[in-house]
């Protein structure tokens, strides 16, 4: 059982040499394991801030709150050791790492993740099960990281980042976004495996309704202005989706 | 025609600012044509001259041994000739005026031929180790029409060293060469490049910069006959204290040429100073020519410096490719956070990082061991800098 703590978290986005703007106004969330937190939002509220400052982007800094997984905090520590803590964040826009294989990325990082290096032979088919689960081509491991993937392509291999490292809390930020009505569901039952294995706590960052008939949320919040502005059960999502978020940014403002 | 592309540049002089296609291609046998340089002059600013441990106004004995090991497959002739062999003096001049004190002063010259048609079975390895002094070298290797070989040069040991490569690649013939720049932390190198290609001829260069406290290479390519085409590829890794200079020329003085140069180095510790300069002549009444020169350079540390110029004087209308870019940059640091974010400690995201940087460059010298030899040997470097 892990419980993963959000606690008046401020951050500010780093712009220029002694530029920056504070996004996170105060975020109180807490993410129990196999809980699935949907969040929705208006574009430009901070959302993606709130992803990449728990997981130590280098542009943003937080200057308030806590972030603990059963209680050790997570900002004391450098950018690996929370992935190694059993954090793991999905982005929204994953990035290209030229020259370095998948495959020699997915070994390191497996092998860091685990703390022993698999054996050759049981990662690879591993990696390979694990791939196939979620339609991607073999060729893609010889490939450079996201290196000219299409978007669907780069949110795929994110799941299969997901599906391979087992965290205890996972932040997908638009996961959904980009992909094709087959690939949605595959990689929505990707999802889901990681819940049932291993009861993975989840925040689950859309701006559609329909990831959440594939994965079900036991919460849906509306983040709006740098903070949680309402919190509901799935109900809220479909009252969203019809009425938009116009009553949360005038209250925000 | 297409005009050259403006990427972002480091400490670059603007085209045509300082002329120099004259001097370049010109060159001399004899060293005495060359004034003393007391570092003003545009092909010295950049060479710290009292590094050069007196070549650049040799007075005293060249007095250095090489050991020099060739293993050589069936289909090579390997000659030790003396100063008067006219082969010599064929395949162009020195550009500098310690590269003509090399010309001026080598006993002995090592030629190896690679007979016409011949296709090498295994790579030519040239093992060269200096075992101190000062010494003036004068190589030539030669492929005769449709000969086909790969000519790996691998240096290591001490001293100061001068001396001219000559390459002559005949019709249709294909040369890959490889030289290996790995000297003890305290020599001096510098070596000119002379390579002509014959019609339809291909040469293929890797230069592999890692050692020495000085090294500048400057290779220099010409063109005999249509369709010849040249590659110029390069690798350094410049540590602390230590001055990589490489200098390439391009001279499409005739139509239907191609070249491509690639160069890449990473830098790190105090002091370490990387030179890179990329002539490149379209000449007067060609047509065709395809060209493109890049220079790469990942500052690892702050007190690194680096000096990227790339020099693209076009004298026709009719050019079918000609462009170049230069950037020089920190690593990047997103890619690093996006290798962390998955768990991998920092100094192994580097590493991987770095890696990747080279892994396109050494991906294309064609023997594995040796690929897998100089990946090692650029980690090596690496973690000690750490
Ligand atoms: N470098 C920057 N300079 C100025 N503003 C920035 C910078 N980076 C981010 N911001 C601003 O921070 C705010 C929050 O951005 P964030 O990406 O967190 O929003 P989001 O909620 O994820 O939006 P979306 O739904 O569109 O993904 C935005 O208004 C954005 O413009
Ligand atoms: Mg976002």
């Amino acid at each position: 059982m892990t419980k993963f703590e959000i606690r008046g978290l401020r951050a500010d986005v780093l712009i220029g040499e002694d530029e920056r703007q504070e996004i996170l106004k105060g975020v109180d969330l807490t993410v129990n394991s196999g809980e699935t937190h949907a969040i929705m939002g208006p574009n430009g509220s901070g959302k993606s801030t709130l992803a990449y400052a728990i997981a130590g982007h280098p542009r943003y800094e937080i200057t308030e709150g806590e972030v603990l997984i059963d209680g050790e905090n997570v900002l004391d520590m450098e950018v690996d050791e929370r992935a190694r803590a059993g954090v793991f964040l999905a982005m929204q826009y994953p990035v290209e790492v030229p020259g370095v294989s998948m495959s020699n990325f997915l070994r390191s990082s497996v092998t860091a993740v685990r703390g022993e290096a698999p054996k050759l032979r049981q990662f690879s088919k591993e990696l390979q099960g694990a791939m196939k689960n979620l339609s991607i081509d073999s060729g893609f491991a010889a490939r450079g990281v996201n290196e000219g993937f299409s978007g669907g392509e780069k949110k795929r291999h994110e799941i299969l980042q997901l599906e391979l490292l087992k965290p205890k809390v996972a932040i997908l930020d638009e996961t959904d976004s980009g992909l094709d009505v087959d690939a949605l569901k595959i990689v929505s039952e990707g999802i889901n495996r990681s819940k049932e294995t291993h009861q993975m706590g989840t925040m689950l960052i859309t701006h559609y309704t329909r990831i959440l008939n594939h994965v079900k949320p036991d919460f849906v919040h509306v983040f709006a202005g740098g903070r949680i502005a309402e919190s509901g059960g799935p109900d809220l999502a479909d009252t969203l989706e019809s009425e938009g978020y116009e009553r949360f940014v005038k209250a925000g403002a | 025609m297409t005009s050259p592309s403006t990427e972002p540049k480091a400490h670059s002089h603007g085209l045509g600012e300082i002329p120099f296609s004259k001097l370049a291609t010109h060159g001399s046998f004899d060293v005495n044509d060359f004034p003393v340089p007391n570092g003003r002059e545009e092909e010295w600013r950049f060479t710290p001259l009292r590094r050069l441990k007196g070549l650049h106004d040799f007075k005293g004995e060249a007095d250095g041994v090489d050991r020099l090991d060739v293993d050589a497959p069936e289909g090579v002739t390997v000659e030790k000739v003396g100063r008067d062999d006219e082969r010599l003096r064929t395949a162009g001049l020195p550009a500098d005026r310690v590269t003509a004190q090399a010309h001026s002063a080598f006993e002995e010259a090592t030629v190896l031929t690679v007979a016409k048609g011949t296709a090498l079975e295994r790579p030519v390895t040239i093992e060269r180790q200096a075992q101190g002094g000062t010494r003036f070298d004068q190589y030539l290797i030669e492929l005769e029409p449709m000969a086909e070989a790969v000519v790996v040069l691998k240096q290591t040991g001490t001293g100061v060293r001068a001396g001219n490569l000559d390459l002559h690649v005949g019709e249709g013939a294909r040369l890959t060469l490889v030289s290996v720049q790995d000297w003890e932390q305290d020599a001096v190198d510098v070596t000119q490049h002379n390579a002509q290609v014959e019609k339809d001829g291909t040469f293929k260069s890797i230069v592999v910069t890692l050692g020495g406290d000085l090294v500048r290479l400057s290779p220099k390519v010409a063109y005999k006959d249509r369709g010849a085409n040249a590659e110029l590829h390069g690798l350094y890794f410049t540590g602390d204290g230590q001055h990589h200079e490489h200098r390439s020329l391009i001279d499409h003085n005739l139509s239907s040429t191609r070249s491509r140069v690639e160069y890449k180095g990473a830098l790190s510790g105090k002091d370490a100073h990387a030179v890179w300069i990329g002539d490149v002549i379209i000449g007067e009444g060609t047509s065709g020519t395809d060209s493109y020169e890049l220079n790469r350079n990942l500052q690892l540390t702050d007190d690194t410096r680096v000096d990227s110029v790339p020099n693209l004087e076009i004298f026709t209308g009719e050019v079918e490719g000609a462009g170049h870019a230069s950037a020089s940059g920190r690593l990047d640091d997103i890619h690093l956070f996006y290798l962390r974010s998955r768990g991998i400690p920092e100094e192994e995201a580097r590493r991987l990082v770095i890696r990747g940087y080279f892994l396109e460059l050494i991906n294309r010298i064609p023997i594995e061991e040796l690929r897998d030899e100089i990946m090692g040997k650029v980690e090596q470097k690496l973690a000690s800098h750490e």
